[in-house]
């Protein structure tokens, strides 16, 4: 047999497919998050309210605390007292035509379009900061028990169910007598009710992938379990984890401006989407306009991550009906 | 059967017991005085602990609790603050709490099922539609926002309902309350009976069962209904339980006299009422332990593999 024997064979009839390519794991979630009408609809509200929580209190006239004084008619200086909303110079009411308040101020004086974007990012810098905790905690938690099983799963299930079975009620109120009132109080109390469903799914992820090949492969290359559960499993429940994180933070929102709202939440003159409310709330049937702008926010922040979540949920595991 | 019931009610008496040990211990070793301080002496904060049983070793004060709690009062029964019984306030508070949770529990189901079973019939049509938009935005709309909303439109705008409750006007002013907490219920309950029953129609026993000639509400009560109930009797328990945080909110602003109400005002009033604190938190504890057990025992009822995977385990 001699080179004579073989032939060569250009690559021309060799074909990519290109109609149905292979693509990367995360590509294709994000392929189909974004064919979701919905979840792009929820992921641009986000990024909206995002970007005037960031941006509408530093670029404002006034400070979230700040009583604002105006000149009358008269001449006279008076604090801007519960002023309905002013749009242009407010020329209608020219009593204050050097000042504009867009959502109008609150019954001391201050202005509320300040207040509710503030509002806006201390909500969200507390739902992201204990979501964020909570995330670590649960899923060590549900990745390790899920990963040695036997004893060490026994016990930690016990103690999850026992966890479980206090109402977060309980839970707050006890908090409540040893903390001091304020952001403090409301981070922990997410933290210490939001991780068991965190760690729940990452058990039951870890459970379907330490039988997986690779995770032999890397036991008989002689890795820890550890290395074997940080560095192989993690990986791959980030996707069921980041679900549960995008369900979860409307939760963490929803707790705070409850939390506020009953009283052992955000102190004045901090303010949260959730003492807005609660301060709206005092007044709603003779000055209405002070509780809109909190509760539409509060509205959109809870639908936005819902649509995400449903949007990544589906992404994730996308049905035959939908391909 | 019997057996998985035994089972499962020593398990949750046991995490009942465990929790009020926590509880208990937890609030006695609090910083400070459980007493109004400002109001009161040094020596009649001695005599007070003294009275109390307060200096004594907590386990021992833990058995007395513990014993006095099983014969039916909560410690020694009284306010710290104002010396007002524990027991009377509390029942009356249950009672109104209870009514108006039993309420929105019948209104969600019965709505959420109602609405479910209409979306699945009409998939992706209008009414398909719609009910989904109603089921996202109750999800995302707090409760207590709509109740701001209702009492405002219905109660102050147009005073159809009164703008109070009022509990001997209780059919009428307990509806809002009722609807509103129900409202987070009713649209996750239809979403979670319009997926099952989807699920359901496409599978191969009911195929089989049109193929025998079955149609309509026989076959959607017979075959269908009746297996996307199981699933949906699991969403029901966090529902409810969910309602207790709801109501505090909904107990506020709508001033009804609670459990709700009555914690929040022990934790966030001029002082903690260590007293009430602990006697609300065991009654929420062991309410949240007994529905769970109930519906887990219903659950086993219902679907037979629960309870022999239970076994095995």
């Amino acid at each position: 047999m001699n080179k004579d024997d073989f032939e060569f064979i250009s690559d021309r009839d060799i074909s990519v497919d290109e109609n149905f390519a292979s693509q990367g794991y995360w590509k294709g979630v994000a392929v189909h998050f974004f064919r979701n009408k919905f979840a792009v609809t929820g992921l641009v509200l986000i990024v909206v309210i995002m970007l005037f929580a960031i941006f509408a209190p530093i670029v404002s006239t006034y400070s979230y605390d700040e009583i604002v004084s105006i000149t009358d008619t008269s001449g006279k200086e008076v604090i801007a007292k519960s002023l309905s909303p002013q749009i242009g110079d407010g020329s209608a009411q020219n009593f204050f035509a050097d000042r504009t308040f867009i959502f109008g101020t609150d019954d001391m004086g201050r202005d509320l379009w300040t207040r509710t974007w503030q509002g806006a990012r201390v909500s969200l810098i507390i739902a992201f900061m204990a979501i964020f905790i909570d995330m670590l905690i649960g899923t060590s938690y549900g990745l390790i028990s899920g990963f040695f099983g036997g004893v060490v799963d026994h016990i930690l299930q016990r103690f999850i169910e026992i966890a479980g079975s206090v109402p977060t009620l309980v839970i707050i109120s006890i908090l409540a007598i040893f903390m001091e009132k304020g952001i403090g109080l409301v981070i922990v109390s997410l933290l210490i009710t939001e991780w068991i469903g965190m760690s729940k799914i990452a058990r039951a992820e870890c459970l379907k992938l330490k039988e997986r090949e690779y995770v032999l492969a890397s036991r008989t290359l002689g890795a820890g379990s550890f290395h074997i559960i940080f560095k192989q499993i993690l990986p791959n429940t980030i996707g069921p984890i980041i679900t549960q994180v995008m369900f979860s933070i409307p939760v963490a929102i929803f707790t705070e401006a409850f939390l506020s709202f009953v009283g052992v939440g955000i102190v004045l003159p901090q303010c949260s989407i959730g003492s807005l409310i609660e301060a709206g709330f005092g007044n709603i049937t003779i000055l209405p306009y002070q509780i809109l702008p909190p509760i539409c926010v509060l509205a959109i922040l809870m639908l936005g991550f819902n649509l995400i979540g449903d949007g990544f949920r589906e992404a994730l595991a996308p049905k035959l009906e939908d391909m | 059967m019997s057996k998985y019931i035994a089972k499962r009610i020593l398990m949750s008496v046991l995490t009942l017991f465990i929790i009020i040990f926590v509880l208990f211990v937890l609030i006695r070793i609090m910083p400070g005085d459980p007493f109004p301080v400002e109001r009161m002496s040094a020596e009649m904060i001695i005599q007070k602990r003294e009275e109390l049983g307060l200096n004594k070793p907590i386990l021992e004060q833990f058995v007395n609790y513990m014993s006095m709690l099983l014969s039916g009062s909560f410690g020694n029964g009284t306010s710290l603050y104002n010396g007002a019984p524990i027991k009377p306030i509390m029942t009356a508070c249950l009672i109104n709490s209870f009514k108006i949770g039993v309420l929105s529990i019948l209104f969600g189901t019965l709505v959420g099922l109602a609405i479910g079973i209409v979306a699945a019939l009409n998939r992706g049509k209008f009414l398909d539609g719609l009910c989904t938009i109603v089921s996202i935005l109750g999800v995302c709309i707090p409760s207590y926002v709509f109740m701001i909303f209702l009492q405002y439109f219905f109660a102050y705008k147009i005073p159809f309902f009164p703008y109070f409750f009022d509990p001997s006007n209780f059919m009428a002013s307990s509806i809002m309350p009722a609807l509103s907490l129900s409202l987070f219920a009713i649209s996750t309950i239809a979403r979670f009976t319009r997926n099952e029953m989807l699920e359901v129609i496409n599978s191969d026993y009911v195929k089989l069962a049109e193929a025998k000639g079955l149609y309509g509400f026989e076959l959607i009560r017979k075959h269908v209904l009746r297996n996307a109930l199981i699933p949906i009797v699991t969403v029901i328990a966090p529902l409810v339980v969910s309602l207790l945080t709801g109501a505090m909110v909904i107990e506020k602003i709508y001033g009804i006299n609670g459990v709700g109400k009555l914690m929040v005002d022990a934790i966030a009033g001029q002082g903690v009422d260590y007293n009430y604190v602990l006697a609300l938190s065991i009654v929420f504890s062991a309410m949240y332990i007994g529905v769970m057990l109930v519906l887990d025992i219903l659950y086993g009822i219902i679907d037979p593999r629960i309870r022999l995977t239970a076994k095995e385990g």
